[in-house]
């Protein structure tokens, strides 16, 4: 008889704003916190009746595997998330995961470029933890839409320790689209030289939609290759209800039909992702 | 006392307990089965099959509405040659009556992928989907009317030795007339409900939340919708039910059954807790034994009383 896999109930340690509507929580989850890598997800159970119904997929920011304590990063948006945030220290929340198909750990002398949007910079706190202790450099650029939103690197409290990030090995620039801290303007404007320049190996990306698209525009036409984290409306999070479908090219490129965005993804191939198809 | 009786049979198909998965809710069973003993299952209802693989819609195809959720996932599914080749042998596995759910564009695709399946060993039952809502051919157009779908169960029926189970629409005027045509045309049971037509606009962006523009509502919010057309159409017609619709405890599966489903299927709760079905065959035993009933049969229709059937 296999066991089974199964939602665990966590303990909620700490949950409080650190930037505005974003909230840091830190969860007691040493089975979840063993099973992680970078860019997946856990399945979040919200309510604690049936509505709102579904669960709600958050991005795992960063893990401390030695005490068992994961922290997710979200920004109150809706109902889901504003039940989220009233949560308390002692609270127990319905966890299911880790979820999907995260980053490749680069390999030992690569340099990267690590580019993140608004709360979707939030797995890319993750990445760095597992970096820290291999031989892979590069940058991390963060964009919002303005300071108050910027989660990388203006908040350190919001991530993991300084030295998590690797400082030497890592250059962190910062882009707003009110220019009210680093570079004024979108973040892909940050990446565009270190293409050209040939720079980085590889870029790895997460953030809103029309960021995304613009960073594989460019990886096409620097011929970089990388790998995109997608956000999808999601039900079941375990690939029954294809609901979170993301429309793929197979290596040929040309279209392949749908994937999954839970199981197959969320990180994709930057050249596999197809993005015309959407109202 | 010995523990509760919860087997249950089902036109020819016999079930452990009377609990099974809503077609489309969870996938082809290897998806679930990090979360459950698919064994413990009293039959698995697979995703909806179709004659050649469908890509299914654009995104976005689900949306939250309150207690519930409206999907167009439009029937995306890899075609029945490869469910055949892959699915059906892993399901194969398991102690686990498989139903296989087919939907069609005409009587003609129904016909042949009935008749493809009773070729395939290990099908223990064909759910004809006459009511998706997602899909502009086909689908939903024989669930709405009784000469349309008493022509695609007549044509499955002409080709299959398997039990034929007919999975009912709610969108119509009424649904005891769909159900007395699918019986007049010799399906063996009925399920119901698919989900309702419905529709959510998002205000900010002045569009409607589905790529589709409509989708099919299921969840909680729909199971009084389920509850009365069990009730209906079980005291006009006599052939075994699968209720389906909102069943997220064994309280809602109960529901059910004493308005007359010999049988429940548990679908979008799963996507909330991927142990639902199992919690509701424990709850189910429990109730049983609590309440001093022996056998769950005993059970089915019972809110009937003496003027039931």
């Amino acid at each position: 008889m296999v066991s089974l896999k199964s939602a665990v109930l966590a303990e909620v340690l700490e949950n409080r704003e650190v930037a505005a509507g974003i909230r840091l929580l830190w969860l007691d989850a040493p089975a979840v916190c063993r099973a992680a890598a970078p860019g997946q997800f856990v399945h979040v159970r919200c309510a604690e009746n049936l509505d709102p119904l579904l669960r709600r997929p958050l991005s795992i920011h960063a893990v401390e595997r030695g005490k068992g304590r994961m922290a997710l990063l979200y920004q109150v948006a809706g109902r889901g998330t504003a039940l989220l945030a009233a949560r308390r220290p002692g609270d127990r929340l319905d966890v299911l995961g880790p979820l999907g198909h995260g980053f490749t750990i680069p390999a030992p002398g690569r340099r990267m470029a690590l580019v993140g949007g608004g709360i979707g910079a939030a797995p890319l706190f993750f990445l760095c933890q597992e970096l820290a202790e291999r031989d892979v450099s590069g940058y991390i650029l963060a964009g919002a839409r303005s300071r108050e939103q910027l989660i990388v690197p203006s908040l350190p409290a919001a991530g993991p320790p300084d030295e998590w990030l690797a400082p030497g090995r890592f250059v962190r620039r910062a882009a707003t689209d009110d220019g009210s801290a680093g570079h004024h303007g979108p973040v892909t404007d940050l990446l565009a030289p270190l293409l050209a320049g040939r720079e980085v190996d590889a870029v790895y990306a997460c953030g809103p939609r029309g960021m995304l698209q613009a960073v594989c525009a460019l990886l096409k036409r620097y011929r970089v290759p990388g790998q995109v984290s997608l956000e999808e409306r999601m039900g079941c999070g375990v690939g029954a209800c294809l609901a979170c479908a993301c429309r793929t090219a197979g290596e040929d490129g040309r279209p392949s039909g749908y994937q999954r965005v839970c199981v197959e993804g969320p990180v994709f191939a930057a050249d596999a992702v197809l993005w015309e198809d959407r109202i | 006392m010995s523990r509760p009786g919860l087997a249950v049979n089902v036109a020819g198909i016999r079930m452990k307990n009377p609990v099974t998965t809503a077609s489309g809710t969870f996938g082809f069973g290897p998806e679930y089965a990090p979360y459950v003993d698919l064994n413990r299952l009293g039959a698995i209802v697979v995703k909806g099959t179709t004659l050649k693989p469908r890509a299914g819609n654009p995104p976005p195809r689900i949306v939250e509405t309150p207690a519930g959720i409206l999907n167009a996932i439009g029937l995306q599914n890899p075609g029945v040659e490869h469910f055949i080749a892959e699915a059906l042998p892993y399901l194969r596995q398991f102690d686990l009556p498989v139903i296989v759910n087919i939907a069609g564009d005409t009587e003609d695709d129904y016909a042949r992928l009935a008749a493809r399946l009773e070729r395939a060993p290990g099908v223990a039952g064909l759910e004809v989907n006459i009511s998706c809502p997602n899909v502009h051919k086909g689908g939903l157009q024989f669930g709405v009317d009784p000469e349309a779908a008493a022509g695609v169960v007549r044509a499955v029926k002409a080709v299959t030795t398997r039990p034929v189970i007919v999975k009912l629409s709610p969108n119509v005027t009424s649904i005891v007339e769909i159900a007395e045509a699918a019986a007049a045309a010799g399906a063996d049971a009925l399920s119901m409900i698919n989900t309702l037509l419905g529709m959510a606009i998002d205000i900010k962006h002045r569009r409607p939340f589905l790529a589709n523009v409509t989708g099919g509502l299921s969840g909680p919010a729909v199971r009084p919708v389920a509850v009365r057309a069990v009730w209906q159409v079980y005291r006009a017609v006599k052939l075994p039910i699968i209720g389906m619709g909102g069943v997220v405890t064994a309280a809602d599966a109960l529901e059910l059954i004493m308005a007359g489903a010999t049988a429940v299927a548990v679908g979008t709760a799963s996507f909330v807790n991927p142990r639902a079905a199992m919690d509701v065959i424990d709850g189910l035993e429990k109730f049983m034994t609590d309440n001093g009933v022996r056998d769950i049969n005993e059970l089915v229709g019972a809110a009937h009383g003496k003027d039931g059937k």
